[in-house]
C-alpha cells in the first residue's frame, strides 16, 4: 500500500479535528475493508486516523426499549453479548455470521455502516430495525443514512459514535452467503417492530440496502412464510455479477424472507 | 515518518520503529524474524497469517503493526514450552492434521482461540468456526478431527 501518515486520537472531538484538518484523511476502525482496499490501492488516504484507542466508543447498553451499541464495538462482541442475545437475538445471530471468526474479532459496527458495502450484513439490521445512527454532530434515521453504493449521509469528517436499535417484538436474518467472500449474495432481515410494523430489509441484492415493499405489505396482510414467499420482487436495478444475475437475486429475496418469517413463527411456537 | 511501537511478542517485550503502512505480518516475519506466521493470500481470506492479539485470533496481513502497539501478540513460535508441544500442536500431530503444512500455523493459532472461547463443539460447529482458514490441499477432515478430539478430551476432564 502507499505511504500515509498515522494519527491516533484519544477522543472523538480530537479525531474529528484530525479528519477536518486534512482533506485526504480517513478514519480507521477495524480496518477489515479499508486496509484491504488500501492494499489493493483502491484507497490511498494521506492520513489514517486510528479510532482504536478512543475510550468509550465501544460497548453495549440496554437503554429502555433500545440497545445502544458503540461504533467501535466488534462483531464478535455483539455476537457474544448476553444483552443483545436477549433483547434482539437476530442481531447477535447476524453479527456472529459476518465474515469469519478472525474478521469478527476486528471488524466494527461503525466501520461496516460507514463503508456501506452493498453486500454487508449490518445495514440490513439497521434498516430492518429502524435504528438510528448517532454521529459526533447529529442522529440520523436508518432510512436517510444509506444513500447508494458505498455512499452514506455522513458528511466529510463526520464520525459515527453509536447506533441505537429499538428492541423489536421479533426479528430474524437469513442470508445466502457467497462462500468465497463470505459476504451476503442476498440477505433479508425481517422485523416486527415494537409497534407491530413489519419491516423487510434486503442487502446484497441492490447497490445499497433497501426495503422490500411488496413483501412488507404481503406480510402486513398475513404474517406467514407463504405470504412472504408469494410476493413478487422486481429484478430492475438489482446487481448482476459472476455469482448471480439480477433475476436470481430477485428470486432469492422472497425465498429468504419466507425463511426468516418461518424462523420467527417457529420461535414463537 | 516512522512510528515507535512496543509489542509483547510471545511474552517478550519488543520495540521497533515502523513505517505506518507496515503490516503486523511483515513486522513479525521481517523485523522480528518469526517466519512461522505465513502469508498466503495477503487479502484476509486464507487465514495462514493468523496470530493472537490480546487473545483474539486475527489475520496479521490485514492489521497494521501500529495497531498492535501496546498489545500482546502470540505466534506459532510462542506455543510450545521448550520441547513440549502445545496441546493443539500435539493434537494436529497425532491426527496428522496437515498435508503440505503451509496453512498449519494459521489453523493452529485459530484453533487455539476456538478451543479457548467456544464450548459445545460438534463437527458442524467446528467447520463453521474454522471458516476463516483455508487449506488448499483440502485436508480439512483431519484438522477438524484434531480440534474435536481436544474438545472431547476437555469434555472428559
Amino acid at each position: 500500500m502507499y505511504e500515509f501518515e498515522y494519527r491516533r486520537p484519544a477522543s472523538v472531538p480530537e479525531a474529528v479535528e484530525m479528519l477536518r484538518d486534512r482533506e485526504g484523511a480517513k478514519a480507521l476502525a477495524g480496518g477489515m475493508s479499508l486496509l484491504s482496499a488500501m492494499k489493493l490501492r483502491l484507497a490511498s488516504p494521506d492520513v489514517l486516523v486510528d479510532l482504536g484507542r478512543i475510550e468509550g466508543m465501544s460497548g453495549i447498553r440496554l437503554e429502555g426499549a433500545e440497545v445502544r451499541i458503540g461504533a467501535m464495538t466488534r462483531h464478535a462482541q455483539v455476537a457474544a453479548s448476553a444483552e443483545v442475545g436477549k433483547a434482539i437475538p437476530a442481531l447477535a445471530d447476524l453479527a456472529g455470521r459476518i465474515g469469519d471468526r478472525q474478521v469478527r474479532n476486528r471488524g466494527t459496527l461503525g466501520g461496516s455502516l460507514a463503508n456501506s458495502d452493498p453486500a454487508a450484513c449490518y445495514p440490513a439490521a439497521v434498516l430492518g430495525l429502524d435504528a438510528r445512527i448517532e454521529t459526533d454532530r447529529r442522529s440520523i434515521a436508518a432510512e436517510a443514512f444509506f444513500i447508494d453504493l458505498f455512499e452514506t449521509a455522513l458528511q466529510s469528517g463526520e464520525l459515527i459514535t453509536a447506533v441505537r436499535f429499538p428492541v423489536p417484538r421479533s426479528a430474524a436474518y437469513v442470508k445466502f452467503h457467497q462462500p468465497a467472500s463470505r459476504f451476503a449474495l442476498v440477505g433479508v432481515f425481517v422485523a416486527v417492530t415494537g409497534s407491530g410494523e413489519v419491516r423487510v430489509a434486503v442487502t446484497g441484492a441492490g447497490p445499497v440496502v433497501f426495503r422490500a415493499a411488496s413483501i412488507e405489505s404481503a406480510l402486513a396482510r398475513e404474517f406467514s412464510a407463504a405470504a412472504a414467499g408469494a410476493a413478487a420482487v422486481s429484478a430492475q436495478g438489482l446487481n448482476s455479477d459472476m455469482h448471480g444475475d439480477a433475476d436470481y437475486r430477485a428470486h432469492l429475496i422472497p425465498v429468504l424472507a419466507a425463511r426468516a418469517v418461518a424462523q420467527i413463527l417457529e420461535r414463537q411456537g | 515518518m516512522n512510528v515507535p511501537i512496543s509489542i509483547k511478542v510471545n511474552g517478550v517485550e519488543r520495540q521497533a520503529e515502523v513505517e505506518p503502512r507496515t503490516l503486523l505480518a511483515s513486522l513479525l516475519r521481517e523485523t522480528l524474524c518469526l517466519t512461522g506466521t505465513h502469508i498466503g493470500c495477503d487479502t484476509a481470506q486464507c487465514g495462514c497469517c493468523t496470530v493472537l492479539v490480546d487473545g483474539d485470533a486475527v489475520k496479521s496481513c490485514t492489521m497494521l503493526a501500529v495497531q498492535a502497539d501496546g498489545c500482546s501478540v502470540t505466534t506459532i513460535e510462542g506455543l510450545a514450552q521448550g520441547e513440549e508441544l502445545h496441546p493443539v500442536q500435539k493434537s494436529f500431530h497425532d491426527c496428522h492434521a496437515l498435508q503440505c503444512g503451509y496453512c498449519t500455523p494459521g489453523f493452529i493459532m485459530s484453533s487455539v482461540e476456538l478451543l479457548e472461547k467456544y464450548r459445545d463443539l460438534d463437527e458442524g460447529r467446528v467447520r463453521e468456526l474454522l471458516e476463516g482458514n483455508l487449506c488448499r490441499c483440502t485436508g480439512y477432515n483431519n484438522i477438524v478431527q484434531a480440534v474435536l478430539s481436544l474438545a472431547a478430551e476437555r469434555g472428559r476432564t
